[in-house]
């Protein structure tokens, strides 16, 4: 027996994971695994950035010229299709249905999230989200701007708002599963030892973000709810004809949409959280205040919402108190910033992709967030409302940070979820493309804000021709970059090297199983001894 | 926060309790509390949904308060009080199914809730009424609204009678939602699907249909009781 054994060629044989458990259509379409339904979502969402992406590309192009190449009405519909696919299609679900969807079960030691199935029908309302929103589209778009304002919203606005706001509608209960599925999650499916003094940051920012999407969110649906049944039936409560109040629409909507700002950024510093302290081999400084930061962010982001309104016809009072608050929340979000800088002070630091990102993401995010101050600050909100002041600002937070963090994180975990490497080069290098082409996109916009140049307008005077001339060649460069990594990724998944379980000597829960995982992660329920940042004892056994 | 760790499987499962224990889950007490906080995260987001309309009403009710009292001269308070009795007893089945189910009584379970499903009716069928003789009395916004006693608040008055028809009606949703789920267990029942080691989806849509009484407790004075008679 021996030697006919020896005479067989040794052929490794093929692991089995989540990716080759099954095959087909309906194995995909039907699945209950979380780290399925993360790649049905990555799938879907990076499709939706393309189609955000090519509004831009259009209306980019348009102020290439003082006069504008679009008409106006045109031009409307470019910018407001642009928001709304962008924050709501792309942005809200962008870290947390993905990286977070398929990261959370296995850094808890879990087999899945708390309701696979609810998670399921979640990707299936985005998607109907989705067509809703791509229906609006094809009839020709909305004018309203991503904020629908009532009542050119309800009464007087000439496009589809009607199918764009109950995409939105839909869309939002899919984030409410989520957020929903998470908190649960957190809760009741950590292994045994996993602590909430032990739960890895990335996690505690998405149980944030959760917690943010299922109070916010409910509140955005009953106000589109609202809006659609006075667009359809010419009556209700925002209607000024009847003593309605277009300012109660304001309150609703961003009573959702502030906090969404935080949707749309807790998870990506969750994600820097754990690539700055595998990268710079060194545990993560002050984890209880990065922790605790993100819940401070979590419920202080439900009483800012005012700042959006400060020249909108809130009083003068209210304002004030919108204002301090709106300073207050800058506070954890420092902390952060503060806590990875010292995270990475005296670390060993290495200059892999995502913690490229990383640095993208520290530089970018503190400009964005302190031109938030100056937006915050009753005076000079007054000067730069509603210019590119505004536009640059959070661009920086939510494209520089939010979208750097996403593909850090994507660039960290990609051997996880795919067992497979990327080429460093080139990955190397569309990070530093990203990272041009971002700053010439958006800079010029800080100054053209400044000078007073106001948003949302189709052409401008000609004095303003050069910075827009250096913000549309940014964003081509941008562009660029954002395509490479979809070739070398989508190369990556099928010819990248083996990528082995822990590329990166990483310590968290999720770098000590096979990569990609099984179906159920763990062949048995970890007991969990320490937090997932001991660096300083992984040196030593790694020497 | 509790240390509620995932509780480690060395507990012993009956293979009764295997049955019913979902891949994921490690014991039927772990289960059951996934379930629950799923449950009560869930009636959180519907507190906030129903917030929105509810914040309108207070804004609006500050606004215009004379335009607001001056409806409940329209309102049926005899009705709305008997619906919010009927409600009360339909909470009182509901619990008794889901005692029923813990001590696995089948024919008792499929009783109480069909009479907790014949309570909800009762209540969809007052309600229908009522909104036919608004219709009658031309007080539904955008359908030839007249308010010809009270000319002084004929526009106002249209907020809170919208907002009368939203948040009833949105209600009424809830419970028709809450009726199919409810055909649903008592399908479950006739089958013997739930007893003392599997009641969890009896006592979930029990949770959501005191919740929808709870929003009516509330609507009840908020929209029948402004004013004076």
């Amino acid at each position: 027996m021996a030697t006919i054994a020896h005479e067989i060629p040794q052929v490794a044989p093929q692991e089995v994971n989540y990716l080759n458990v099954e095959h087909g259509w309906k194995s995909w379409l039907l699945t209950t695994d979380h780290k399925r339904i993360a790649m049905l979502y990555l799938f879907s969402i990076t499709a939706m950035f393309f189609v955000g992406g090519a509004m831009a590309v259009l209306f980019r192009i348009n102020l290439l010229q003082p006069e504008g190449i679009f008409s106006p009405e045109t031009y409307n519909r470019l910018f407001s299709m642009h928001g709304i696919v962008m924050v709501f299609l792309f942005l809200v679900p962008s870290i947390p249905a993905t990286l977070a969807n398929f990261l959370i079960p296995i850094m808890i030691g879990a087999k899945d999230l708390a309701f696979p199935r609810i998670n399921l029908l979640s990707w299936y309302l985005y998607i109907g989200g989705a067509a809703l929103t791509l229906y609006a589209i094809f009839r020709g778009g909305v004018d309203t701007g991503w904020t629908f304002y009532a009542p050119y919203s309800s009464t007087y606005s000439n496009s589809y708002v009607l199918a764009a706001a109950m995409g939105i509608f839909v869309a939002g209960f899919s984030s409410i599963l989520t957020g929903l599925n998470f908190i649960v999650t957190v809760h009741k499916m950590r292994a045994p030892g996993m602590t909430w003094g032990r739960l890895p940051l990335f996690v505690w920012s998405n149980y944030a973000t959760g917690l943010i999407q299922v109070l916010g969110t409910p509140v955005l649906a009953i106000t589109m709810l609202l809006l659609a049944f006075e667009r359809i039936a010419h009556v209700g409560i925002f209607d000024p004809n009847i003593g309605g109040d277009p300012i109660l629409f304001q309150h609703l909507f961003w009573f959702y949409s502030h906090p969404a700002v935080y949707i749309m950024i807790l998870p990506g510093m969750g994600v820097i959280s754990e690539i700055v302290s595998c990268f710079s081999r060194k545990r993560i400084f002050g984890y209880n205040f990065v922790a605790f930061s993100s819940m401070a962010i979590a419920v202080l982001s439900f009483v800012v919402w005012g700042h959006h309104m400060f020249l909108t016809g809130e009083s003068m009072y209210t304002s004030v108190a919108f204002s301090f608050l709106s300073f207050m929340v800058a506070v954890p979000s420092a902390i952060k910033v503060f806590n990875w800088t010292a995270t990475m002070y005296k670390g060993s630091i290495s200059f892999d992709t995502p913690m490229l990102y990383v640095f993208g993401f520290i530089g970018l995010f503190t400009i964005g967030g302190l031109t938030g101050l100056h937006l915050a600050t009753l005076g000079t909100d007054v000067a730069t409302h509603g210019t590119y002041f505004i536009v640059a600002h959070f661009h920086y937070v939510m494209v520089g940070g939010m979208v750097m963090a996403f593909l850090g994180g994507l660039h960290f975990w990609w051997p996880k979820m795919t067992g497979r490497l990327y080429p460093e080069g080139w990955s190397k290098f569309s990070a530093l493309i990203i990272f041009i082409g971002f700053n010439l996109t958006f800079f010029p916009q800080f100054i053209l804000g400044y000078l007073g140049m106001p948003r949302r307008y189709q052409s401008y005077p000609p004095e303003f021709q050069t910075l827009n001339v250096l913000s549309t060649s940014g964003a081509s460069i941008l562009g660029v970059g954002y395509l490479i990594p979809m070739i070398y990724f989508v190369w990556s998944w099928k010819y990248g090297p083996k990528a082995g379980k822990n590329p990166w000597g990483a310590a968290g829960l999720e770098w000590q199983i096979q990569s990609p995982p099984t179906t159920f992660n763990f062949d048995e329920t970890p007991t969990v001894k320490e937090e997932a940042y001991n660096y300083g004892k992984l040196e030593e056994i790694l020497g | 926060m509790a240390d509620a760790v995932m509780p480690v499987a060395h507990e012993a499962i009956s293979p009764e309790e295997e049955v019913y224990l979902k891949h994921h889950f490690a014991t039927p007490g772990q289960q059951m509390d996934a379930d629950t906080l799923g449950m009560w995260t869930f009636l959180i987001t519907e507190v906030l949904f129903f917030g929105g309309m509810f914040a309108s009403y207070a804004v609006y009710r500050n606004m215009y308060y004379g335009a607001f009292a001056s409806t409940s001269r329209y309102m049926d308070v005899t009705l709305g009080a008997a619906n919010t009795a009927v409600l009360i007893c339909s909470s009182l089945t509901m619990a008794m199914s889901v005692r029923a189910a813990q001590l696995s009584k089948r024919a008792e379970l499929i009783r109480y809730l069909i009479l907790t499903m014949i309570f909800g009716a009762v209540f969809l069928g007052v309600k229908a009424f009522e909104y036919h003789s608004k219709y009658v009395e031309h007080l539904i916004p955008g359908l030839g609204f007249q308010y010809e006693q009270f000319p002084q608040y004929e526009h106002n008055a249209q907020i809170l009678f919208f907002l009368y028809f939203a948040m009833t009606g949105m209600h009424a949703i809830h419970m028709i939602v809450g009726l199919g789920l409810l055909a649903w267990l008592v399908w479950g029942a006739y089958r013997n699907k739930f007893n003392s080691l599997y009641f969890s989806p009896v006592e979930m849509i029990g949770l959501y249909w005191h919740f929808v009484d709870i929003v009516w407790i509330f609507l009840f004075p908020l929209l029948y009781l402004i004013g004076d008679r």
